[in-house]
């Protein structure tokens, strides 16, 4: 019997010749990931009782939470975690002037096809779209990682996701991501892997797999697979750090389902208030009136959204009674739509850019939302008081949808504003 | 394991992380300190009416959404005796397993117990009994290399075996 890329990545990871869904498996991580809750598992590690971490060069910490520090209780967190860091020799230090971690991640090639990469946050699931057994887990159990470079884990079933068609300008992957989560529900994928694959797959760039691979975990997945293809290795290997292996699953591995969608005629969709599987098309929410729109995060704030985002604003205004906000996913990024002019672009239309970070989308420290006011935003959750007040209400669009929204104060389609 | 006996406290479906412990609290990382936020934006009258002791009965998918351990963590260090639910979301099912919190998937458990009704969940025979209603279920008891984990008080006190540490 053939192995799905999940049993293939663990078994090699468990140095065993095979294992099967189900199997609960001590495996070694070849990166572990954490970001200012690495404080967190900083108090655990100490209660556990070791001086030294099991592999500083395996540990990769990001500040994107709250950054700049919003209070004096987040900066005596990020101040302990510096000097942690320092005194352990963690080398892959990343402070508050780089980015969102699953983007900064993939950047500086510590996402590859292949290997277990862990991180205390749970849209870990991004790394997939490289073609890493990539996944979210606690504070406690990154502690026993830092202290031994092992984690048990269950082998997962797996969900065979199969997208064909081309998609149709003004609709994307958050749309396609969304269509799935809409039909297989938001524990449709619980503890289970998903492997997408199919020709609108095989044709996004790696930016649009990783909108993929981030929201998947919305439907509850433990790891979300693009198979790894020309295009992950071309990305990957100009900036690999460390070794991968272009591991791909069986062609007669055994699936717990199978789903197939066609894209060719697919509307943008939304995620309505107030979970991420209640998905609608844009011509039965279109009007519904909005206070805020969002653009960015590690779900869609990378350079080919803000550029869409710009196709649509540009030469407009947004509606008055909107804040649009815009949080570039990586400085890379951020510098990158600066010299290309996006940002000026979105600047005169009245845009807010905010420095990269995960900024509003899980209402931590700015772009709060007020009661009874509705947003609509390009990140990944829309649960009852994610960003803000839990009287707000979220959707969740592209972010094409998201500029279109803003010009007309209300949900709107973004194909209209795309025609040549 | 000793059986768990409390009074229950019945949650709805797919109660996430944001309702559980809302991410305007993260930075607050002392586990004695999380419980003063548990269900703080939609339930806010648990924290009063709820005991150390009690039980949390919830419907399917139970702490979905984000890898917060503080939802976990307030959970447990308030003081709740078990979480029974139809079922749980991935991170949050490890996340209670490592803290050495006593989970159970109780498939049905929410058509036989109501908020305020006495149940006793016996981890290792895969028992749920209520006491008021005399009504009793059967669930798959946890793999053993995971009540072993609960058992030992979860993984940092597993780790620090491991390690031959003490």
């Amino acid at each position: 019997m053939g192995k799905t890329l999940a049993e293939k990545i663990l078994a090699k990871k468990a140095c065993k010749s095979e294992v099967d869904a189900g199997q609960i498996v001590q495996a070694a991580v070849d990166v572990a990931m954490s970001h200012e809750n690495g404080r967190m598992v900083k108090k655990s590690f100490e209660k556990i009782g070791v001086d030294k971490v099991w592999d500083p060069e395996r540990i990769v910490i990001i500040f994107d939470h709250r950054v700049p520090a919003e209070s004096e209780r987040t900066a005596i967190g990020q101040k302990e975690l510096r000097e942690f860091v320092a005194a352990q020799g963690i080398g892959n230090f990343y402070d508050i002037n780089v980015g969102v971690c699953h983007q900064v991640l993939a950047e500086e090639g510590f996402s590859r096809p292949g290997i277990l990469l862990v991180g205390t946050d749970s849209h870990t699931t991004t790394a997939g779209a490289l073609g890493a057994f990539a996944t979210g887990i606690g504070a406690t159990e990154m502690s026993a990682v830092w202290a031994t470079g092992e984690l048990w884990l269950k082998v997962p079933e797996t969900l065979k996701i199969v997208v064909n068609g081309k998609l149709p300008d003004g609709v994307y992957s958050k749309d396609v991501v969304l269509k799935v989560i809409g039909t297989i529900g938001s524990d449709g994928a619980d503890y289970k892997a998903m492997e997408y694959s199919g020709q609108a797959i095989s044709d996004m760039t790696v930016a649009s797999r990783m909108v993929i691979s981030n929201l998947s975990m919305e439907a509850g997945a433990k790891t979300a697979f693009i198979i790894p293809d020309k295009v992950t290795e071309a990305y990957v290997k100009p900036r690999a750090k460390g070794a991968y292996e272009m591991l791909v699953p069986d062609p007669d591995a055994s699936y717990l389902s199978e789903h197939t969608f066609d894209v060719s005629d697919l509307e943008p969709q939304l995620a309505c208030p107030h979970q991420v599987d209640n998905v609608k098309g844009i011509t039965e929410v279109a009007g519904t009136k909005i206070d805020q729109a969002v653009i960015g995060s590690c779900t869609n704030g990378r350079l080919e959204d803000l550029q869409e985002a710009a196709r649509v604003l540009k030469g407009e205004k947004i509606n008055p009674g909107v804040r649009l906000l815009i949080v570039p996913a990586s400085w890379s990024i951020y510098r990158e739509a600066l010299k290309q002019g996006i940002l000026e672009t979105l600047i005169d239309a009245g845009a807010v850019v905010l420095n990269a970070g995960c900024g509003p989308c899980l209402g931590a420290h700015e772009g709060c939302l007020a009661p009874g006011e509705t947003a609509v935003t390009s990140t990944n959750r829309n649960f009852q008081g994610r960003m803000g007040s839990a009287q707000a209400y979220l959707y969740l669009a592209s972010p094409a949808t998201v500029a279109a929204s803003a010009i007309e104060g209300k949900l709107a389609d973004p194909r209209k504003y795309l025609e040549a | 394991m000793e059986p768990v006996k409390g009074k229950a406290w019945v949650l709805p479906d797919d109660v996430n992380t944001d309702v559980i412990f809302p991410g305007r609290y993260m930075s607050v990382t002392d586990a004695e300190e999380t419980p003063k936020y548990l269900f703080e934006t939609v339930y806010p009258d648990f924290r009063e009416k709820a005991k150390p002791g009690d039980v949390i009965v919830a419907g399917k998918y139970f702490g979905c959404g984000s890898s917060r351990e503080q939802a976990a963590t307030a959970i447990r260090y308030f003081g709740i005796g078990c979480v029974v639910a139809e079922s749980f979301a991935r991170i949050f099912y490890r996340n209670a397993i490592n803290l050495g919190l006593p989970i159970a998937v109780v498939p049905g458990v929410t058509d036989h117990v109501s908020e305020g009704e006495e149940i006793e969940v016996d981890l290792e025979a895969g028992k749920l009994k209520n006491l008021t209603t005399g009504k009793e279920l059967s669930f798959e008891p946890l793999p053993e290399f995971i009540l072993d984990l609960i058992g030992q008080g979860g993984l940092i006190p597993a780790t620090r075996k491991k390690l031959g540490i003490e």
